[in-house]
């Protein structure tokens, strides 16, 4: 099952504006991304949806998900509204690991916690 | 199945929007075959109702002109599930179903980074979808747990699916039922009790 089923690949070039790279690699797909101004007249729809999706924190996966978009065209279409200050993202810290033992050590309980409360 | 995807999209209207000063958001994947239960254990403990999207990986190798744009590109479009519990007023846990097999890995690379770890959930009738996801897994050091997804008809015991796996003795296995919130939950209980034990023998 497809959420982008009928999607044409000629909308999805339209969308972008032919680019198909470009995107700021440094989008996690949890990225939360943060609107900073409203839509303006005249404004690329999927920029302005963005922008009323995101005025609270949203990652990038589910503003993908409402959007109806891939994610590789959303991380796109974000890098254009990071460019121009009108989103911010707010990127993960790496989670506590093996290898990045003391990143976030309170992180841990803090989703044990919140499992239990589930 | 209940289906949206003809209806136009809704976008003003975010359902169960984060809190302001969300920040930090934490990943984990729950990996297997197709029709293992991924999106119904995601079901089981998400906050929404999971949502699908896309990854699309144009598979362009060398001397490919980026100017060809999307046409005369072979791209692999996945589509994966996921959903989110906040975990409080400045962090939030998303959880990702994703296919493990051989051909969609090198989508997931991406995706699995800086991820807390991962679930792979089995299915004794096909247990050989989730052999490849268990060595990249260890291949890239991501902590993970397996779970025995079993809708109650079990025939086999979990030190026949641990043999039947080639499973390191310190991997967790453990049964559930995905259906069950009570029950997934356990499962990632115990994922996260795996990752502080591995981050407490590493410090050893």
């Amino acid at each position: 099952m497809s959420p982008h089923r009928g999607e044409s690949p000629d909308r999805l070039y339209v969308i972008t504006s032919g680019r198909s790279s470009g995107a700021d690699d440094s989008l996690d797909a949890v990225t939360l991304i943060v609107s900073e101004s409203a839509p303006a007249p005249g404004m690329q729809s999927e920029h302005a949806d963005i922008l009323r999706l995101c005025v609270s924190p949203m990652a990038v996966v589910e503003v993908a998900a409402h959007l109806r978009l891939p994610v590789t065209v959303v991380r796109i279409l974000l890098t254009d509204l990071i460019d121009t200050g009108q989103v911010t993202a707010r990127h993960p810290a790496p989670a506590p690991s093996p290898a990045h033992p003391l990143a976030s050590p309170d992180v841990l309980e803090k989703v044990l916690v919140a499992l239990h409360n589930l | 199945m209940h289906s949206t995807t003809s209806e136009p999209a809704h976008v003003n209207e975010p359902v169960a929007p984060l809190a302001a000063g969300t920040e930090q958001a934490l990943k984990i994947a729950v990996v297997g075959g197709f029709g293992v239960g991924k999106t119904t254990m995601v079901r089981s403990v998400s906050e929404i109702r999971p949502l699908t999207t896309e990854e699309t990986m144009s598979q362009a190798g060398a001397g490919v002109d980026d100017n060809n744009g999307v046409e005369g590109k072979r791209t692999t479009t996945v589509a994966f599930d996921f959903g989110r519990i906040t975990l409080d007023e400045t962090s939030v846990l998303y959880l990702f179903g994703a296919p493990g097999q051989e051909r969609f890995w090198f989508l997931w690379d991406r995706l699995f980074t800086g991820a807390l770890g991962a679930v792979v959930l089995v299915d004794t009738r096909r247990l050989q979808d989730c052999f490849y996801a268990i060595d990249r897994l260890e291949a890239q050091g991501t902590p993970f747990v397996v779970a025995h997804n079993d809708f109650g008809e079990t025939e086999h015991s979990l030190e026949d699916v641990r043999a039947a796996l080639d499973l390191d003795p310190d991997i967790p296995l453990i049964r559930c039922d995905a259906r069950e919130r009570a029950s997934a939950k356990k499962v990632l209980i115990e994922l996260v009790h795996h990752v502080r034990f591995l981050i407490t023998k590493g410090a050893r």
